[in-house]
């Protein structure tokens, strides 16, 4: 009783009611200003810009993070130890020192900045920057959410489908994908929330253009420095309701499919 | 199809799981691959499959060589020891998959349906196409796995361990019923048991393997009444080990005499290994061996006892009728009548086997009070 009391008490603290105050605040000037800030065009392009990195950086993750989990899970090389550590480093590392070391990279200064420039492609303080970014920190989400799962798998069912004359892929979509499947779409959803919300290192690389490069995050920071807080909360509104979208969606997914997830588990 | 693996090596971090191992597997034979875990047995199944390469050897079919040629186009219907079912289809899905997964000459799906049918037919589950893998028992998913198998109408037969994970009585049916399907669809078959019962009961060959490298290839009856080594002596049925010494054509224990015939063994240290069967107790007063009973278990119809012998205590464990009282702590003579001594040669084991000597009729004395002698 005591535990669950002190555990509510802290969940209550923690996280309810700093959800609480964000909405208390959104509205707490009204409904019009609530809906005027949400009009505003820079919020309205930072919403498209935070939906577009989005967009880009989950897929892209997707891939990369499915190859990863499916290498170190089903085969045994030199060097797996590090790329594990390798796949935990922006966890490791603080937003902040991952957005420096993308400034250094591309930087005006870096040897990779000027040959790009004389490509005309702009990395730094512009869209691509920010994408790059996203993708660096929201690695480690799908791939950490598949490698225990396929590991406990272990690799008998891909192996009686080779035995059985499937090729590689067919492997893959037929046997591998399917039994990892859920435990995939909770990545993505984590890995969704975490590129839509990500702060600190797209901070760094974004440069904070107003309407040009501001996601959702930084354009709250910048509505909050100019004292317009009922307007920073009501923005701040959307990507806790996007949270809240997440977590419903993947409650509502586990119940439906509850019988399924289970049976595989039993297996 | 004949199967032909040759000069196999396999090295795992320092550990040698296949050291020169060469076998032939004649057409449609059913040979086990009999071994304590980490003999090997296992690595050689999969290499034949081709779920490991070996680091030197070929592994032929029918005088093809499979060197290059993928697991995909080997055709060998694997079996796991823990199922390996597609979990997430159903069983005629799991068993059509081969079928479906074909590039050439893919049946159409009626085809399909009806070879799975036939399938399910032949080990037994039909009604049960449409249940999911996670809804039946751990043998109706081996048969499941079995009929995926043979679907594809594979050249060989492997089976990991097939009967591993299951328990004691469907273990029995299930063997059985290997059996039948072996006889009925004739294919060359392998399997792997670390279990010796199962391999003397279903196979028509054991190759016993130790270490990574082949003990004894042979019938049933050869590893168990001729066993080649030591090793084989020991992992297949009950036995006990003294050390003898040879010299002058005789053996000799704690430098009595044994009563044994030992053929053409150099003088020298020897192994005397014994099965229960060779060793009786001596009734009439006659020259033995004498000790000390140490424990007496009940097996079936007969009492296994088990006596320290010697100034060294080796234990020697031999069976008396269940209706003679024997009490631990009591002083027993024994007399050797069979087994086999292992000469420690270089080259190998040189065996011979031990013919009963001296008084060898020998009735039980029912007579009360004979144990007071």
């Amino acid at each position: 009783m005591v535990l669950i009391a002190v555990s509510l008490g802290f969940l209550g603290l923690m996280l309810i009611a700093p959800l609480l105050v964000v909405f208390v605040e959104a509205f707490s000037r009204g409904l019009g200003v609530y809906f005027d800030a949400l009009a505003l065009p820079d919020t309205m392009a930072a919403l498209q810009l935070t939906l577009l990195v989005a967009v880009i950086a989950v897929p892209a993750n997707l891939v990369f993070g499915v190859a990863a989990a499916w290498l170190i899970a089903k085969f045994d090389f030199k060097g797996k130890a590090f790329l594990l550590t390798l796949i935990d480093l922006p966890f490791a590392v603080s937003p902040v020192v991952s957005g420096l070391i993308f400034v250094l990279l591309f930087g005006a200064n870096s040897a990779l900045g000027p040959v790009l420039d004389s490509y005309g492609i702009k990395v730094l303080f512009a869209v691509p920057g920010i994408v790059i970014a996203t993708i660096f920190i929201t690695f480690p989400f799908i791939a950490r959410e598949l490698i225990p799962l396929m590991q406990q798998q272990g690799s008998s069912e891909e192996e009686a489908a080779v035995s059985l004359g499937a090729s590689g892929w067919r492997t893959f979509f037929q046997v591998t994908l399917p039994n990892v499947k859920w435990g995939l779409l909770y990545g993505v959803l984590l890995c969704n929330a975490r590129a839509m919300g990500e702060f600190g290192a797209v901070s760094v690389v974004s440069g904070h253009i107003r309407g040009v490069t501001n996601t959702l995050p930084l354009h709250i920071e910048i509505l909050y420095n100019d004292n317009k807080a009922a307007a920073a909360f009501a923005v701040a509104s959307l990507l806790a309701m996007l949270a809240l979208v997440t977590l419903a969606v993947k409650t509502l997914l586990e119940a439906r499919f509850a019988g399924e997830i289970a049976a595989q588990r039993r297996h | 199809m004949q199967v032909r693996a040759e000069n196999l090596r396999k090295q795992y971090v320092g550990i040698a799981a296949l050291d020169d191992v060469s076998l032939t597997v004649q057409p449609g034979e059913l040979v086990a691959l009999l071994g304590p875990s980490g003999s090997g047995k296992t690595t050689l199944l999969r290499t034949i499959a081709g779920l490991e390469a070996p680091d030197s050897g070929t592994v032929y079919f029918n005088d093809r060589d499979l060197s290059d040629s993928r697991i995909q186009d080997r055709g060998v219907g694997f079996v796991f020891q823990h199922y390996a079912l597609f979990k997430h289809m159903r069983v005629m899905d799991n068993i059509a998959f081969g079928l479906r997964a074909r590039s050439k000459n893919k049946p159409k799906e009626s085809e399909i349906k009806r070879r799975v049918l036939e399938l399910l037919d032949l080990v037994q589950l039909s009604g049960l196409e449409r249940r999911f893998p996670a809804q039946l028992s751990g043998g109706q998913r081996q048969r499941v796995a079995l009929a995926r198998a043979l679907a594809i109408e594979p050249s060989v037969l492997l089976l990991d361990e097939p009967f591993g994970a299951l328990d004691a009585r469907v273990r029995k049916d299930l063997r059985r019923w290997l059996r039948e399907i072996h006889e009925r669809t004739g294919h060359t078959t392998l399997f792997v048991t670390h279990d010796q019962e199962e391999a003397l009961e279903l196979a028509d060959r054991v190759v016993v393997m130790n270490k990574g490298k082949i003990e004894q290839s042979a019938t049933p009856d050869e590893i168990y009444d001729t066993p080649a080594t030591p090793f084989v002596f020991s992992f297949i049925g009950e036995s006990s080990v003294i050390p003898v010494q040879i010299g002058n054509g005789r053996a000799t224990l704690d430098e009595r005499l044994l009563d044994l015939e030992i053929g053409a063994l150099p003088d020298g240290p020897a192994q005397l290994y014994l099965r229960p069967e060779d060793v009786t107790m001596v009734t009439d007063g006659g020259p033995g061996i004498p000790g000390l009973v140490v424990s007496t278990r009940r097996i079936g119809g007969m009492r296994r006892v088990t006596i320290e012998c010697g100034l060294a205590r080796h234990r020697i464990e031999f069976d008396a009728p269940a209706e003679v009282p024997i009490n631990n702590s009591q002083r027993l003579t024994i007399r050797v009548i069979g087994g086999r001594v292992y000469g420690s040669g270089s080259e190998g084991y040189e065996t011979e086997r031990l013919a009963a000597s001296a008084t060898s009729d020998f009735k039980w004395a029912k007579a009360e009070g004979w144990l007071d002698r």
